[in-house]
């Protein structure tokens, strides 16, 4: 195991190149024009169901509802063999124990929102509590949001010490920091914001909590990706990225695969560099599947809703 | 003992070693190729009165593809004659808004056979297909909707003046872009009232055959449009005809050349749009990711066969290794191979002579002691293709920076400060495009001011409109084509 150094800000972590919107929209532009056919459109699909972060957030979660969510990640639909199951069940701090119960000894994680989630607006201690609980409870990744008003404010110094500080709270659990593009204003921002996480110790970064619209877009994602790419360049070290929410169709998901592909390569490939945050396009996904398997589409109605 | 690190090489990305896109191609079957085509004169498909023919092949197969007919000074002369005839009787004592009327008729024409033309355009010059589909066809479309629009309205245009059409036009296009060139030729000629003999390109005749049969079915009246196919023997046949008032022609500078020498003496206006080593200039203020981009759209796109293409490569010392490197990594990416494929970014080198001359200067540049790098993408085995190819340590006295490649190749040079690549980018005989790469909006005035090319791209390249001229300075030739300013070459007050 390495030995964390704690991280200190520094102002030079702010600097990064401009960012161009009309450029960044003109190559997201140029992925969504992939034609992803045959063999490489499986891959892809089944690649997608194995990076899913299986979602759900509500103010009505209850351990049932929890369980059959847990039951469907590790079998997706078991009248096709050979599926994946997704990465991780995602769900608020209270739940992470049902979840963990649930999945046993699997290889589906368990991951944790944190840090009142989703505004964020709360105390430091607060917010360290809810992660030391969540991380107690099992949760082998926490989905932290930063403080989008203070970014905003300009107090990156805060927004820093609070990622550093969580992040020392996680512990062994890998930390997700959600930047909430939704929010940030600016592809400079989202630049801004994902460097500062990175420098604070994120081990992926994560676009969107998906109650904010616009959740995770491609070009948001592409900055993120080149900011991933660029601290790879300079440190030879590794970040995953999670956009998460709005993305719901296969042919989004494979979107975003082909961006991965062409922008971090074959390193990043996989559910240990690379999630989707979402909670309805696995059966999206799966329906494609079952297209390619069988020529037609079927009906929904042969895909269970959890 | 450990070994030294070498700090200079920036960890690796695997690009393009993982997951691999299936063949995506598109079906030829939507094209019909006839196997020989005659010319269109005066309304009507004619034989060569020489019977002679010229086949074209598909570069990316090397098998023939159709045969054009070659037009003597005899159809020459059929053709211009059918042109003044059509210009008299018919053309010029139309009212304007029903010329209008047929220029809208062939845009919509074209766009609802735009399928069958961009596979046309990519079997018979090699260009990619997303290429033919998303650029060439709904960009010719573009600029005939665009022109039909200025027919009735050039009063306007030129408040006061009362333009007049200026009669016969000869126009001669060339194989990069045949189709969009001769929508960019043929749409300003009919809306100013003039008429018209093209003579395409003889290896990539086909998507002009097919306009002229859009223009057959469009049913212009007999003559307004004649297209005569042929190699340079015609063109210059077609140049000396004493019954043209005018020539447009786009091509390479030695053959420009040689045309204003035999229009010297002459009363036919001339346009001429030749050849270019566009200068895009990278500063270290600049969106790197997005100018990476615009580098690989500036001299990638179309196989680099493009008069514009943002062939000399400028960057700033103190970001050039890091834009190398990533430059490097996105031409990784690249996927060169069948033109047909949906997903094949740089497609067939239009001929083997062309290929020939991109790989002279390929050869020249290791001899002038440049440092040769090119992806390390499978090509075919059939057909004629070249590897994504860029080349450092290029010095401005480097025969690989002053002289047009025309191929998929970029030379890179580095700079100190605005003066000096202002002072750089201008040191070239050619002057018809340029890209600039800042954040700052103060340095793209004062550039865009400097810089003495006919278009000035800021953090952009390659981007085109119906309302926007282009055209050069110096042997990039004269004369606009595109907007307002596209009118005047085909009008006399």
């Amino acid at each position: 195991m390495k030995t964390t150094r704690p991280a200190v800000f520094k102002p030079s972590l702010l600097a990064g190149p401009a960012i161009d919107q009309t450029g960044v929209e003109e190559r997201t532009a140029r992925f969504t024009k992939r034609s992803i056919k045959a063999a490489s459109k499986m891959q892809g699909l089944l690649m997608t169901l194995s990076m899913i972060d299986l979602t759900t957030l509500e103010g009505k979660d209850s351990v049932g509802k929890v369980e059959q969510l847990c039951y469907k990640a590790l079998h997706l639909h078991d009248a096709f063999e050979g599926l994946p199951t997704v990465a991780a069940i995602c769900v608020y701090p209270s739940h992470v124990r049902t979840a963990k119960k649930a999945l046993q000894d699997s290889l589906v994680k368990v991951a944790s929102v944190a840090t009142a989630f989703p505004a964020g607006q709360s105390s430091i201690d607060i917010k360290l509590a809810e992660t030391r609980f969540a991380v107690a409870e099992g949760a082998d990744e926490i989905d932290m949001v930063i403080s989008r008003g203070k970014f905003l404010a300009g107090e990156y110094e805060y927004v820093f010490d609070e990622i550093a500080a969580i992040k020392a709270a996680c512990g062994a659990a890998r930390l997700k920091v959600i930047l909430e593009t939704g929010e940030l204003g600016s592809l400079d921002d989202v630049r801004k914001a994902s460097q500062l996480a990175i420098a604070a110790g994120a081990d992926f970064i994560k676009t969107s909590t998906g109650k904010i619209q616009p959740a995770a877009t491609l070009p948001v994602t592409l900055v993120m990706l080149e900011t991933i790419r660029d601290h790879y360049y300079k440190t030879g070290c590794k970040v995953g990225m999670k956009p998460a929410g709005g993305i719901s169709t296969s042919k989004l998901a494979l979107h975003y695969l082909v961006m991965l592909n062409e922008t971090l390569g074959a390193d990043w490939m996989n559910p240990h560099w690379f999630r989707f945050g979402a909670s309805s396009l696995a059966n999206n996904v799966l329906l494609q599947i079952a297209k390619e398997k069988e020529g037609c589409y079927q009906s929904p109605n042969y895909f269970s809703v959890d | 003992m450990p070994t030294k690190k070498n700090k200079s090489t920036l960890p690796r990305l695997r690009l393009g070693a993982g997951w691999s896109y299936a063949p995506a191609p598109e079906s030829a079957a939507s094209a019909r190729i006839n196997e020989q085509y005659e010319l269109f004169i005066n309304g009507k498909w004619q034989k060569p009165a020489k019977r002679a023919y010229i086949d074209s092949i598909n570069p990316a197969t090397e098998k023939k593809l159709y045969r054009a007919a070659v037009a003597s000074e005899q159809d020459i002369d059929k053709a211009v004659v059918s042109a003044r005839t059509a210009f008299d009787k018919y053309w010029k004592k139309m009212p304007a808004n029903e010329r209008g009327k047929y220029i809208f008729r062939i845009a919509r024409l074209l766009q609802e056979q735009a399928r069958e033309l961009s596979v046309m355009e990519t079997l018979d010059g090699g260009k990619p297909i997303r290429e033919s589909r998303d650029f060439d066809v709904p960009m010719a479309c573009n600029h005939f909707f665009y022109y039909a629009g200025w027919a009735d309205k050039l009063e306007f245009a030129f408040p006061n003046r009362a333009p007049r059409p200026l009669g016969v036009a000869a126009q001669i296009t060339p194989w990069n872009f045949p189709l969009l060139m001769a929508a960019w030729k043929i749409a300003p000629a009919l809306a100013t009232g003039n008429t018209v003999v093209l003579k395409p390109a003889e290896t990539t005749s086909l998507s002009t055959l097919k306009l002229a049969s859009i223009i057959e079915e469009a049913d212009l009246p007999p003559g307004v449009v004649n297209i005569i196919t042929g190699a340079g023997d015609t063109g210059a046949a077609l140049v000396r005809h004493a019954g043209i008032n005018k020539i447009a022609f786009t091509g390479s500078t030695a053959v420009g050349k040689l045309i204003q020498q035999q229009t010297a003496a002459t009363t036919k206006k001339l346009t001429l749009e030749l050849g270019g080593k566009a200068a895009n200039i990278i500063f270290s203020d600049a969106p790197i990711d997005q100018a990476v981009e615009g580098v690989v759209n500036g001299i990638f796109f179309n196989q680099g066969h493009v008069c514009c293409a943002g062939s000399r490569l400028y960057v700033q010392e103190s970001i050039a290794p890091l834009f190398i490197q990533k430059l490097k990594d996105r031409m990784a990416t690249l996927l060169v191979g069948d033109p047909m494929d949906k997903n094949t970014d740089i497609g067939a080198i239009n001929s083997a002579e062309q290929l020939e001359k991109i790989n002279y200067y390929i050869r020249l540049g290791k001899k002038e002691g440049s440092l040769h790098y090119e992806s390390a993408v499978a090509l075919p085995k059939k057909g004629y293709f070249c590897r994504p190819t860029l080349f450092t340590k290029v010095a401005q006295s480097s025969r690989l920076a002053q002289e047009e490649i025309f191929g998929p190749v970029l030379a890179i040079l580095t700079f100190r400060t605005e003066d000096e690549v202002i002072e750089k980018a201008n040191n070239s005989p050619y002057g018809l495009s340029a890209g600039v790469w800042t954040d700052k909006g103060s340095r793209i005035f004062n550039m865009s001011r400097r810089l003495k090319a006919g278009v000035v791209w800021a953090n952009s390249y390659n981007l085109f409109d119906p309302a926007s001229p282009f055209g050069g300075y110096k042997e990039s030739g004269y004369g606009r084509e595109g907007g307002v300013h596209g009118l005047l070459p085909y009008v006399s007050f």
